[in-house]
């Protein structure tokens, strides 16, 4: 085994082994940056080079790739508030908050230094464990798996901020999000209404971005001023990010510990492990008054989670062939390409190759990690710039990201209308993280459950290591529970005011609708493919109404007083710039309405000359262009497109 | 510089002996697989693809476009919108985009009689089921075997797993699918940790995943799907020489030979899902040059040393059907009886409660 680690070290220094490992990492941390591009995006560029090359180069440029995404996806999520990838969600909350504060280098050097430890932990604990990893991957069957699940779930206590019930529902919507699209029992296909966009379910790219991109560019347009408001010196508080980590270092320790276990079993996911460590991290701090508000601690947590997530990621895919994660199941296509048949052979016989990879895996950490803090000084004045200027190419970019869900125009109605909700939410004060881990863990536990039960009956409940997730459960519930502060009532908020004409009254009703029409799909379907959303559905009707109709008490602590007529009024407007740019996407396509819309949008919100708005417009356009080009991608075509053949990129 | 030099070369010296010929110098040829980056179609459009650039008539470069969604409905709906291709937009299918066709699923809007004429390629592939040493060591076990309840661990009814459900229950056994698996990995895994016990895999996870487990005597072979020959015969797989096919087993174990409704659909669909399982098409009403040029060069890929050398790695030792006979295996792939059709979906009604 030592003498398989020295050679492989030696392996990836000598001939170009070394240059195509940077090659990977650059490419990682550009598509990183940019939001809604993944792992994926980047393996689907790599991939026709890979046939025939090397197997040593091949392998550290495809880990270089996967190494550095969770950890350069974090400057748009601190910056803009945008997730960069479904792996930095959590990230938003406190990161975003930072930026906010002037405070975006400090959050960046935070993250980059806590990602910089995850990942090299990752590497460590591949190396020791990929050779005993079996009995423990075998160990998390479908029972355990569920009860890891409602562990996850159990999260929502400490992320509904002020208001339980409030985090009750949202988790509940996320749980009904998350079932929509083909039943797993029985493949039926629920709430699609026989559009065919949602046989397939929505993904949760589209959910990370309509419940916080969409909402602060609501915000953002609304104001129209700078991302950071208070005048700080942006470029040094880098360090100070840098000692935070240090300082928080059981955090970081802890986070990347969880962040590998959830990447080592197959079946939980990527996209939970950011929020599974940021729950963690609110759950166990003393004083959680700052979360969600700029606490540095919500950024180290999911980020040094996220990027130990891959080194235990690599473990199942290695040993059983079994991708835990999108980016994992091409890097294993990659694999095969490469004439490396992932299995039980590949540990006994080809030891050198697992550790190229963790070679290749700690490098990529450090150089990555490396780079992105050079750059963080830099960035950080994107927060200075005017909102005016910012907003279309922000705006461009969370279409883009949208997009590759499955490159039509559907996309971003989706991501309009739930967009709208989530920005409701979050002007009422829904807790949005609470909606995400409902919609991250819906299909978890929905499949686990009905497969445990088919396997074991319910006496899989008296599997030990059920048993003992269940304790751990009820622990970290015990530990999240001795906040919640309550929130003095002060205002009278009875069923009389529920029907007077007001945007939240029609936000509540349409959440009630929604739930009605959940449980009424749910009895159209069989049992096995109903009763999973059926329950949550009815639960949850039931709950709302009598929270709505028979406890005065509950509901006034469930409105948000402060939101005026005025107030409506301007997020309508803020909204409406969006559903231009659907709208005008629909009829014309993406590329000529983005063109009008950059023009539109920057000559209403700025004072820039004429001239200096097309020079902008031409460089964001030509950008998106340029970059779909060598990664073969289309753009959404319109009505015009229908009829008229255009050439690309306008078809 | 150079590479442009040679392809205009190329050109000029193509046009001199022969004027009008098919020629995709500089051109980029968009190969639309619609399924993930990652899987079973991606690798194999990514194996072939640069041996294809090679043998295409001016070394176009060939790139592929992953196009997901709907199970793979969407992509094909759309290119099947598409006429009269000019050879620069190909597709290619999977057992996966047949079996809704097949069985009516309403998000089909393809017809695959469309592509009768445009089908270049179909690329066979295999399976093997295997069962648990617990209580079977080999066929004398049968008996044994069709008294025990099974646990299956499947995708879904609909899938390709239609092939293993309906293999059993023909044979007599009690196989309980358990649905919802995400893949044939993830049910292999069911199977070693014992919480399934009865399991199929395609040829290559078979090879490299099943293979040591039935070294370490935890799982033990029962048979192949074994290959529909292009005159609807069933033969023994050739990767698995030495394992009987369904049907084999089937009358060794009952005495007789399969027949009736049951068998006759399970043929089809064992055609359509494996035995041609993945098929490259031009739009319709392609210029039949464009045809014959991709058709020539799929066969001159077969014929290559580069294709001999890793094929059996990657495809399997089965035979690449290219050329004029292409034509045929589509035919016997995707024509079901009406009658046999509606057997088959009135059986995945009653028995997994699928609704069509």
């Amino acid at each position: 085994m030592l003498d398989s680690l020295l050679s492989a070290f030696v392996l990836i220094f000598s001939g170009e082994h070394f240059l195509y490992l940077l090659l990977g990492v650059f490419l990682g941390i550009f598509v990183g940056i940019l939001p809604g591009l993944g792992g994926i995006v980047g393996f689907s560029v790599l991939m026709p080079f890979i046939y025939g090359m090397d197997p040593v180069s091949a392998l550290a440029m495809l880990i270089g790739l996967i190494a550095v995404v969770p950890t350069s996806d974090t400057f748009t999520s601190v910056l803009m508030g945008i997730p960069g990838s479904t792996a930095s969600q959590a990230t938003v909350l406190d990161g975003f908050s930072l930026a906010k504060k002037g405070q975006g280098a400090r959050a960046l050097g935070a993250a980059f230094s806590a990602s910089l430890f995850g990942g090299l932990f990752g590497a460590v604990i591949l190396t020791l464990i990929v050779i005993i990893a079996k009995p423990i991957i075998l160990f998390f069957g479908s029972a355990e798996l569920f009860m890891l699940g409602i562990l996850g779930i159990s999260m929502v206590g400490v992320l509904s901020g002020d208001s339980l019930i409030k985090g009750f529902l949202a988790c509940g919507l996320g749980l009904l999000l998350g079932s929509i699209g083909s039943a797993p029992a029985t493949g039926e296909w629920r709430l699609a209404f026989d559009y065919y966009y949602l046989y397939d379910g929505l993904k949760v790219v589209t959910i990370g971005l309509a419940a916080f991109a969409v909402p602060e560019i609501c915000d953002l347009l609304r104001k129209n001023k700078t991302i950071a408001l208070k005048k700080e010196p942006l470029g040094k508080g880098w360090m100070q990010g840098l000692r935070d980590t240090v300082k928080e270092k059981w955090i970081v320790l802890r986070c990347s510990a969880l962040g590998c276990l959830v990447g080592i079993l197959p079946g939980l996911g990527g996209s939970v492990v950011d929020w599974i460590a940021y729950g963690h991290v609110v759950q166990t701090s003393k004083d959680k008054s700052q979360f969600g508000k700029g606490d540095i601690r919500g950024v180290i947590a999911p980020e040094s989670a996220n990027n130990a997530k891959e080194g235990g990621g690599l473990v199942p895919t290695l040993l059983f062939g079994i991708p835990g994660s999108g980016s994992m199941a091409v890097f294993l296509g990659g694999l095969t390409l490469l004439g490396i048949e992932p299995g039980p052979g590949l540990i006994t016989g080809d030891l050198q190759f697992v550790y190229v990879m963790v070679w290749s895996l700690a490098l990529a950490n450090v150089i990555g990690a490396g780079t992105c803090f050079f750059l963080s000084g830099k960035v950080a004045h994107i927060t200075r710039i005017p909102y005016g200027i910012l907003a279309p190419f922000m705006i461009m970019i969370i279409c883009f990201a949208a997009f590759q869900v499955t490159r039509s125009v559907n996309d971003i109605f989706i991501l309009v209308v739930l967009g709208a909700f989530c920005t409701l939410m979050k002007n009422f004060n829904w807790p949005r993280p609470a909606l995400l881990i409902g919609f991250v863990l819906s299909d978890t536990l929905e499949t686990y459950l009905y497969q445990a039960v088919q396997f074991y009956d319910f006496k899989f409940l008296l599997k030990p290591g059920v048993i003992v997730i269940f304790l751990i459960t009820i622990f970290s519930v015990y530990l999240g529970s001795n906040m919640s502060k309550k929130k003095k009532v002060t205002l009278k908020y009875t069923v009389k005011d529920l029907f007077k004409f007001n945007a939240q009254n029609v936000f509540l009703f349409i959440i009630l609708a929604f739930f009605a029409a959940s449980a009424y799909d749910s009895f159209q379907h069989q049992l096995m493919g109903g009763i999973f959303p059926g329950s949550v559905s009815v639960i949850m009707l039931s709950l709302f109404t009598y929270v709505l109709f028979f406890n005065n008490k509950l509901l006034a602590t469930m409105i948000n007083t402060t939101f005026t007529t005025k107030d409506t009024k301007d997020l309508f407007k803020a909204f409406s710039w969006i559903v231009l740019l659907v709208v005008l996407s629909s009829i014309f396509g993406f590329i000529i309405a983005i063109v009008a819309f950059f023009i539109a949008l920057m000559k209403n919100k700025t004072t820039l000359s004429m001239v200096k708005i097309l020079i902008l417009t031409g460089c964001g356009i030509s950008t998106i262009i340029t970059l779909s080009y060598f990664m073969v991608l289309d753009f959404p075509p319109g009505l015009l497109q229908h009829f008229v053949k255009l050439p690309w990129p306008f078809k | 510089m150079n590479k442009k030099l040679v392809s205009l070369v190329a050109a000029v010296f193509m046009f001199a002996t022969n004027a009008g010929a098919v020629d995709f110098s500089g051109k980029t040829v968009e190969w639309l697989i619609p399924f993930s980056p990652g899987g079973g179609s991606d690798k194999w459009s990514r194996f072939y693809a640069p041996m294809l650039s090679k043998a295409l008539p001016g070394n176009p470069n060939v790139v592929v476009n992953n196009c997901p969604g709907g199970g793979g409905t969407t992509c094909t709906n759309k290119f099947s919108t598409m006429k009269n291709g000019d050879g620069l937009t190909i597709y290619g299918d999977s057992g996966s985009v047949k079996f809704p066709y097949l069985l009516g699923d309403k998000r089909v809007r393809y017809e695959y009689k469309d592509w009768s004429k445009t089908i270049v390629l179909a690329t066979p592939t295999g399976g093997v089921a295997y069962t648990s040493s617990k209580f079977y060591k080999s066929k004398a076990d049968f008996k044994k075997l069709q008294g025990v309840s099974l646990k299956f661990g499947s995708n879904g009814a609909t899938s390709l797993d239609l092939i293993p459900l309906l293999a059993f229950e023909m044979l007599g056994l009690q196989v309980k699918p358990v649905f919802g698996m995400k893949g044939r990995g993830p049910s292999r895994v069911a199977f070693e940790r014992g919480e399934t016990t009865i399991d199929y895999q395609t040829t290559s996870s078979y090879k490299s995943k099943v293979t040591p487990m039935v070294k370490e005597g935890k799982a033990v072979p029962l048979f192949t799907w074994g290959v529909v020959n292009s005159s609807g015969t069933i033969e023994r797989d050739p990767t698995f020489p030495n394992l009987p096919h369904w049907a084999e087993y089937y009358e060794s174990v009952q005495g007789k030979k399969p027949s009736g409704p049951a068998f006759r659909v399970w043929k089809a669909f064992l055609t359509a899902g494996f035995s041609s399982q993945k098929m490259v098409f031009l739009p319709t009403g392609t210029d039949p040059a464009i045809v014959k040029a991709y058709r020539d060069a799929f066969v001159k890929v077969t014929k290559s040393d580069e294709f001999k050398k890793t094929r059996n790695k990657r495809l399997g030792v089965y035979n690449q059907v290219t050329g004029s006979g292409v034509e045929g295996i589509l035919k016997a792939a995707m024509i079901v009886p009406a009658d046999d059709l509606k057997w088959l979906k009135n059986f995945v009604t009653t028995k997994y409660g699928v609704k069509f």
